[in-house]
């Protein structure tokens, strides 16, 4: 039902076997002066279209802070890392704004926007991309609510949600343009163990039906199972 | 159009109470604004009514006359001299003074503006004088403008029922026999026209040969501009030849540059603008403020700053429009309310409707331009 209604992406033969995100010797580091403090160590990491990684370990490792460069919000500052082939140490914020349209993201926080309906929301990650007409994004925003088991509630307002339903929405927003990479900070951290696990399970087949990569940073234990690889990081470096 | 999901305008429509605070916000600026501009405007237009009604093609005056509380008179030979030129038909003269008008129920005293013509030569353009002068031509007759305030008792009702009213004008004995229409201004409440002589007598110490306006009327297909040059070639530098219009510039322009009245009103609008502004910036500030983590999320999902910036001033405009039209509705009440108790020439006008609106887009625009400033602090890399 949801791949008649979508088109089925792209997926070049040759972009198959080549890696959506490459770090080498990847640094961090924030602050100024002598209050400057290292959070990221020499970061080494390939991750493989169509892949999904999750990420753990303790609070304040650097987990958020890797995510957030491999999803452009913020520029690379020491050694190399490329996104879709786009080297973003150095890159412009013109550049990284290009980048994050191709990028699906899932806050720990669902982050909608209060005052528009869910269907609303969802379409606002496709007028970003050349959605066809208003109908045409209706409909696909309609179809992908559905896809995630919310065709009924389409015309309701985030405050008028559940908190799993909140996600999916969401969910529906991140992946509606088809990105290329999904990254999620602690998708279900807000959620009960029931709703949490629905959440992962969608953002599972959703992606493997797109082919797209996702990049997971989580503390759950019940949902690691739904990994590929499980990459561990402890003091700003990957072990 | 359809195209794009209006964020704006939904933004705005979520919460009606804060849109309805807002739109009263910037209607009540508005009103502020329309409300000291129309005071300003009543103010010129009614200090020259007087002057716009002269039924002259030229104006003789003393060149020290510069506004109608100040009344400088001249050589009535200087009119005489202008006789000279062909293309002049004909010459009259008006006396103006300030009276002292009592009313009759209350007996107190008022100030009422004067003016005193030649019965059958050519003063007011006034309907009632080209149909029945005669009545002036008697002394202590007066005619009474029934546009004055109704400070000075109910004469025009008085004189309407009984055809004629006894009063008490500069502690003389007058006769009001007849009505017309003139209007209050800031410089009088009211006006009495009489006679010449009629003027004379009322003011004792004024000169027959020193009257205040001198009316000069053309011969037909006489050019005005050209009489005008020779004219003022002819006449020695103790008097100005001028056009009605140049007359009523000349008073318009001793109000203006008096400062004052620029200045109060002027100050007026200055505060509904920063009223306007300061609320238009707190409205559009708390949804920034409020909404900090959605903005950071359009902006992680590849929206740019200027998309954000756009969404703000739109928000900006409409909210201009939106309380531009009950400002624009309770100003013409007020002017209707400030005509009745004032009798002052007021009302909206097409130039001070477009100039409040341009106004309230920029109030709207400034606060919505100072609002994006708290949108570089919608950083992407935080929400995580």
């Amino acid at each position: 039902m949801f791949m008649q209604t979508l088109s089925s992406p792209q997926v070049n033969p040759t972009a198959q076997r080549q890696p959506v995100i490459v770090a080498n010797h990847l640094n961090h580091y924030f602050g100024q002066g002598s209050l400057r403090k290292q959070v990221l160590f020499e970061i080494n990491l390939e991750i493989q279209t169509g892949e999904i990684v999750i990420m753990t370990g303790p609070s304040g490792s650097g987990k958020t802070t890797l995510l957030t460069l491999m999803g452009g919000l913020r520029s690379a500052q020491e050694g190399s890392l490329k996104i879709l082939g786009q080297e973003i140490c150095g890159a412009t914020q013109r550049q990284l704004t290009q980048l994050r349209q191709q990028i699906g993201y899932i806050f720990q926080a669902h982050n909608l926007m209060s005052f528009l309906t869910a269907r609303q929301n969802v379409r606002m990650a496709l007028e970003l991309h050349d959605g066809g007409s208003a109908q045409a994004m209706d409909a696909k925003a309609l179809a992908m609510l559905e896809a995630v088991g919310l065709g009924h509630r389409a015309d309701y307002y985030p405050e008028n949600l559940s908190g799993g339903q909140k996600q999916r929405v969401a969910i529906a927003r991140a992946l509606i343009s088809h990105p290329k990479i999904v990254l999620a900070d602690e998708p279900t951290a807000a959620l009960d163990k029931k709703s949490g696990r629905d959440v992962v399970e969608l953002m599972q087949k959703l992606a493997k039906e797109q082919g797209c990569t996702i990049l997971l940073v989580t503390h759950d234990n019940r949902i690691l199972d739904i990994a590929d690889r499980i990459i561990y990081m402890e003091d700003g470096r990957l072990k | 159009m359809a195209r794009k999901t209006p964020v704006a305008w939904l933004q705005l429509m979520k919460e009606k109470t804060r849109l309805l605070v807002a739109i009263a916000g910037i209607g009540f600026a508005d009103m502020l604004m329309f409300v000291q501009l129309g005071f300003q405007d009543s103010l010129y237009d009614s200090a020259t009514v007087p002057h716009r009604l002269l039924q002259a093609d030229l104006v003789i005056t003393n060149p020290q006359f510069k506004s109608l509380t100040s009344i400088q008179s001249f050589n009535r030979e200087r009119l005489y001299q202008t006789l000279s030129d062909d293309a002049v038909q004909s010459v009259s003269s008006i006396y103006i003074g300030m009276g002292d008008w009592k009313n009759p129920d209350t007996r107190l005293v008022r100030s009422i503006l004067v003016w005193g013509v030649e019965p059958g030569a050519p003063s007011f353009r006034l309907p009632e004088l080209s149909q029945n002068a005669d009545s002036l031509k008697l002394l202590n007759q007066v005619w009474f403008d029934q546009a004055g305030r109704p400070e000075y008792g109910a004469i025009p009702a008085l004189v309407q029922q009984q055809g004629s009213f006894e009063a008490e004008l500069n502690r003389q004995t007058v006769r009001a026999v007849g009505l017309f229409t003139m209007g209050s201004s800031f410089v009088a409440d009211g006006n009495v026209l009489t006679s010449d002589s009629t003027f004379l007598k009322l003011y004792p110490d004024r000169k027959p040969e020193q009257p205040d306006v001198g009316l000069i009327q053309l011969k037909p297909n006489a050019d005005r501009q050209q009489v005008q040059t020779r004219l003022k070639a002819l006449l020695p530098p103790d008097v100005t030849v001028l056009t009605v219009e140049e007359f009523a510039a000349v008073e318009k322009h001793y109000w203006e540059s008096q400062g004052t009245i620029g200045f109060i009103f002027g100050m007026g609008v200055f505060v509904g603008f920063v009223v306007g502004t300061v609320i238009v910036y707190q409205i559009l500030y708390t949804d920034v403020a409020n909404h900090l983590p959605e903005y950071a999320t359009l902006k992680a999902m590849g929206y740019d700053n200027r998309y954000l910036i756009g969404v703000l001033l739109q928000e900006a405009l409409l909210l201009a429009v939106l309380g531009y039209i009950p400002g624009f509705a309770v100003a013409i009440g007020l002017y209707h309310l400030t005509h009745a108790a004032t009798l002052l020439p007021i009302g909206m006008t097409m130039n001070r409707a477009i100039i409040v609106f341009l106004l309230t887009i920029l109030m709207c625009g400034a606060s919505g331009a100072i609002a994006t400033r708290k949108l570089r602090s919608a950083d992407p890399a935080d929400i995580f």
